[in-house]
């Protein structure tokens, strides 16, 4: 599993895309059979690139959404002003090749083996890489007790929402709706604030270790606020994109 | 050879007459996007230093105070990111590292940059002097906000951002090149963006 700090090179492969999944509106999975996958762990990401017929070239890091073990998946939100990310969700096609390589990064990672309770906030796709950290919880058996807080704007941007609500034993899920409530939401609202997060995750005497992953926005209050809860720094591991990154 | 992106036509070129500009695989953006591994550290101005260590021990070190008594310079320079954005003249105020090596009076092949937070990045030491490297305090104008290295961050504008580590507290001088945070989980260790060093092996 430590193999991705020392493996070499890194190299370009062309995935055949199995199946797309929409999930909102906005967001598609991807299901990816690569030639040669040496395994991930769940937070990692990997890159896709694109060639134009006249050779230009455009590389995005997406989030691996599937857990270690399962058919590689990642789970992409179109951007209005993106170049990939509208070619992704609405131009590729089942059978197509996508040329990607991976995975990439060993700091926002979670291992089975750790036993500490999991605080996992998410803002909006930024659910992608912690949704592979419950499947893997799954997968592996692990009985760390989870508990998720997920900020979206509306209830139809809740990506993964049917699969989040039949996680069970050991796992709370729980949501702020930020711009706009269905009838007889009970609920969050509003963005997150000390409170909330003080309601949400697990008190620091848990010992708990913390994923973060969202806009910057989002990550900058929710990591700070963990702080403030008592969480030592090096207990919150954070992952942004800006809300105008590009992807 | 890669395979044709059926479909796919690409939005984010280069201006024209700015292509050489661009390094391959990255985009241009107007925006200031924000990574980072952790919380954004807060440490108070009082408590803030700057040091040069050598083998442990630390050869100088200056206050808040004395680091902005420090002659420093206007620099404007093109970033670029390894999450492929890029920025073009982006303007900064900080202090060149060759006058706080030349304060210290010390040398060494090669220096780790430490922060708060932990934050560790390796670099070669012809990359951190001849005018290409500074501790920078102030962005656009303005002082440096938390979320992007304020109170100061190292600017290595020359290579990947990463290098140009948030929330700097010191170089320490080294005869060895070691790993730094990201290089450490398989990321390049010179990181030189006009050779796409993104990875290690890259």
């Amino acid at each position: 599993m430590e193999r991705t700090a020392v493996r070499g090179r890194l190299t370009w492969q062309a995935a055949t895309v199995t199946g797309l999944t929409p999930e909102t509106a906005a967001v598609v999975t991807i299901t990816l059979d690569p030639p040669d996958w040496p395994g991930h762990q769940a937070g990692q990401h990997l890159d896709v690139r694109l060639t134009a017929e006249d050779g230009y070239v455009a590389e995005r890091s997406y989030s691996i959404a599937s857990a270690p073990g399962e058919p590689l998946a990642i789970t992409v939100e179109r951007l209005e002003d993106g170049e990939v990310s509208p070619y992704l969700t609405e131009e590729l096609r089942a059978g197509d090749q996508l040329e990607l390589r991976g995975p990439i990064g060993g700091y926002f990672v979670w291992k089975p083996a750790d036993a500490s309770p999991l605080t996992l906030l998410a803002g909006g796709s930024g659910v992608v890489p912690l949704r592979a950290i419950l499947r893997d919880r799954l997968r592996t058996g692990s009985d760390v007790p989870a508990r998720l807080l997920y900020s979206a704007r509306t209830l139809p941007d809740v990506i993964y929402r049917d699969e989040l609500g039949q996680h069970h034993d050991g796992v709370a899920v729980s949501y702020t709706l930020t711009r706009a409530q269905p009838p007889g939401w009970t609920g969050h609202t509003g963005r997150i604030d000390a409170g909330l997060l003080a309601d949400a995750a697990w008190p620091a005497t848990a010992k708990p270790l913390a994923y973060v992953c969202g806009p910057t926005s989002f990550v900058e209050t929710a990591a700070a606020g963990l702080v403030g809860l008592g969480y030592p720094p090096d207990r919150v591991k954070t992952e942004r994109f800006g809300a105008t990154g590009g992807h | 050879m890669s395979p044709i992106s059926r479909g796919f036509r690409g939005r984010r070129r280069a201006p024209a007459g700015q292509e050489g500009r661009l390094p391959p695989g990255q985009y241009l953006t107007e925006d200031f996007p924000v990574l980072s591994a952790g919380p954004t550290p807060h440490t108070p101005l009082a408590d803030w230093t700057f040091s040069i260590t050598q083998g442990g021990a630390t050869e100088q070190s200056w206050s808040w105070q004395e680091f902005r008594a420090v002659p420093s310079e206007d620099v404007t320079a093109d970033i670029h990111c390894v999450t492929r954005w890029s920025k073009f003249d982006t303007r900064w105020r900080g202090v060149s590292v060759d006058t706080l090596l030349d304060q210290a009076g010390q040398d060494a092949p090669y220096v780790l940059a430490f922060c708060d937070g932990g934050y560790t990045t390796n670099l070669p030491i012809e990359d951190v002097t001849g005018g290409k490297a500074w501790v920078a305090f102030d962005y656009d104008g303005q002082p440096l906000e938390p979320e992007h290295g304020g109170p100061a961050r190292l600017l290595v504008p020359h290579l990947y951002f990463w290098k140009s580590a948030k929330w700097v507290r010191g170089l320490a001088l080294r005869d060895h090149d070691a790993p730094g945070f990201w290089e450490t989980y398989g990321y390049h260790m010179y990181g030189d963006p006009w050779k796409e060093q993104r990875y290690a092996g890259d």
